[in-house]
């Protein structure tokens, strides 16, 4: 892998936010509005029950991470979009990048924006709404990364879609982290759900991170053990969303579909 | 019309291109079907042909973008299907259909892309060529505001950014006017005349290609038909002009192939 390749990737997507700054609004923007709509929600709550801070925390610490894990996810999706929206493929696929390359800078862009996302989320829940997550105390580091992992796992898979489906399909893409959240348990217990969803739940790792925050504001120990599979899950599955984008792409190459890839939608 | 400047490659030069039984098909369909040629350093190849021809579905093959269904593709020397990378970086391209991305000044789509293919000393490097294309004025304009003509410049810029030694260009005049078209294939000559790589010019404008191209390829359905001096090769094949023997093989292919 060359360093300066992966590089280009990421400067390219830097260039496009300082010219437009408008394209780093997502990046915080919605998951600011989610902190403090349930940072308010949290605290009507806490009067009408004695749970108070923990309710808050538990409550407010999971639209945190969920919204974290959703900006990694986007981050991917939109710097990938970027090269579908200029019509770039052709100029891209044509110089020696290769694909480990590609994924590797759309990846760290991600990281970047997600990073933001992160910051101004804590700010918000820290400085308005009073909470500390050192509650959670070093649980709260791994939480993260298994979320990172799974929102890059989700994000490549994403791109590999709308790469074999046609720009069309972005329309696809943007609702999964909605369409994942009930089985992923953001909000409530796993043993909430009936078994046929508690099935899939155990397919996603951010299932067992908000297993493991609520066991942790419960006052039971650090599920290490836990945390620790959904942190393979979570990397298998990177490793498998990576298998796909590249199958897809060789697979564009054979039939043609990425010297081809301008159209509104391909077949 | 006379040629700009015409040289070819010296005999026992090794090709900067060379195909071999390349063929494309999209099951019952043949797009590409079994052509072999070479292009030879310090050489401009054109390849003609009708609408639907091959002569795109070629030049993807040659960029990677597209895997040939038979046949091999070596670029100085490296076999594109098992060394892709090294391949391309030793190519680059320009072509009518594929603009750099309209939302990035000319600056940092040199820079990004010569981040791509490994440029040493970029900055320099993109100063120099800013000034050679006559596009310094532009250098911190986006792309997508510039003229059809200036982004035609930006993408040849951007094709010999790291000084390949196969550049294939795609109808790289087709958007200019006369004077800038006449301007660009000097500059393109030029190039071709430094003597370190070839260039592969599809084009359909036959004059164009008279005056640049020291050898041409006629492709129709896929197949090679004439191959020779574009000067000499209508007189040898009965025609006026390079012009009525493009629309005669385009027209009769299979009566043309019997001549070969």
């Amino acid at each position: 892998m060359k360093l300066r390749r992966v590089g280009a990737i990421v400067l390219r997507q830097f260039y496009l936010m300082r010219a437009s700054p408008t394209r780093l609004v997502p990046a915080f923007a919605w998951s600011a509005i989610d902190i403090v709509l349930w940072g308010f929600i949290t605290r009507y709550l806490a009067t009408l029950s004695d749970a108070g801070p923990a309710l808050a925390l538990g409550l407010l610490g999971a639209v945190l991470l969920w919204n974290f894990f959703g900006r990694i996810m986007h981050g991917v999706t939109t710097a990938f979009f970027e090269d579908i929206w200029a019509r770039n493929l052709l100029n891209l696929f044509a110089t020696p990048l290769a694909i480990s390359e590609y994924v590797t800078g759309l990846v760290l862009t991600s990281l970047a924006t997600g990073a933001i996302s992160l910051a101004v989320m804590l700010a918000l829940a820290t400085g308005v709404f009073g909470l500390s997550f050192f509650a959670y105390g070093l649980a709260f580091v791994p939480f993260l990364l298994v979320l990172l992992l799974f929102g890059v796992g989700l994000g490549i898979l994403a791109s590999a879609i709308v790469l074999r489906l046609g720009p069309a399909s972005e329309w696809l893409i943007w609702p999964i982290p909605a369409l994942l959240s009930p089985f992923a348990a953001v909000f409530y217990p796993l043993s909430i759900l009936p078994a046929w969803m508690q099935w899939v739940a155990h397919l996603l790792p951010p299932a067992y991170v908000f297993e493991g925050m609520r066991a942790i504001l419960a006052g039971q120990p650090f599920p290490a053990q836990t945390l620790a599979w959904a942190l393979g899950l979570a990397v298998l599955e990177v490793l498998a969303a990576y298998a796909f984008f590249v199958h897809i792409h060789r697979r564009a190459v054979r039939s043609g579909l990425l010297a081809r890839y301008s159209a509104e939608s391909v077949s | 019309m006379t040629a700009i400047g015409a040289r070819s490659a010296g005999p026992g030069a090794a090709p900067v291109l060379a195909v071999a039984d390349l063929a494309k098909r999209y099951g019952a369909t043949t797009a590409v079907d079994g052509i072999a040629f070479t292009v030879g350093r310090g050489e401009i190849v054109g390849l003609l042909g009708p609408n639907g021809a091959g002569k795109t579905t070629t030049i993807n093959m040659i960029l990677g973008l597209l895997a040939p269904s038979a046949g091999s593709i070596r670029i100085d020397g490296v076999d594109l299907a098992r060394h892709r990378s090294q391949a391309l970086a030793r190519s680059n391209f320009a072509a009518v259909y594929a603009a750099l991305p309209g939302n990035l000044t000319v600056r940092q789509n040199l820079r990004w892309f010569g981040m791509l293919y490994e440029v040493p000393d970029l900055g320099r490097r993109i100063e120099d060529l800013l000034a050679e294309f006559d596009l310094v004025r532009f250098a911190d304009t986006r792309c997508g505001l510039l003229s059809s003509g200036e982004q035609t410049r930006v993408g040849l810029a951007k094709a010999v950014l790291n000084d390949p030694v196969l550049l294939l260009l795609d109808e790289p005049t087709a958007s200019l006017d006369p004077a800038t078209a006449q301007d660009l294939r000097a500059l393109i000559r030029g190039i071709a005349d430094r003597g370190r790589g070839g260039i592969l010019w599809t084009s359909h404008n036959m004059h164009e290609v008279q005056a640049v191209c020291d050898r041409v390829l006629f492709l129709a359905q896929g197949r090679i038909l004439l191959e020779g001096d574009p000067r000499t090769l209508p007189h040898q094949h009965g025609a006026d002009s390079l012009d009525a023997l493009f629309i005669r093989l385009a027209r009769q292919p299979l009566a043309a192939e019997g001549e070969r």
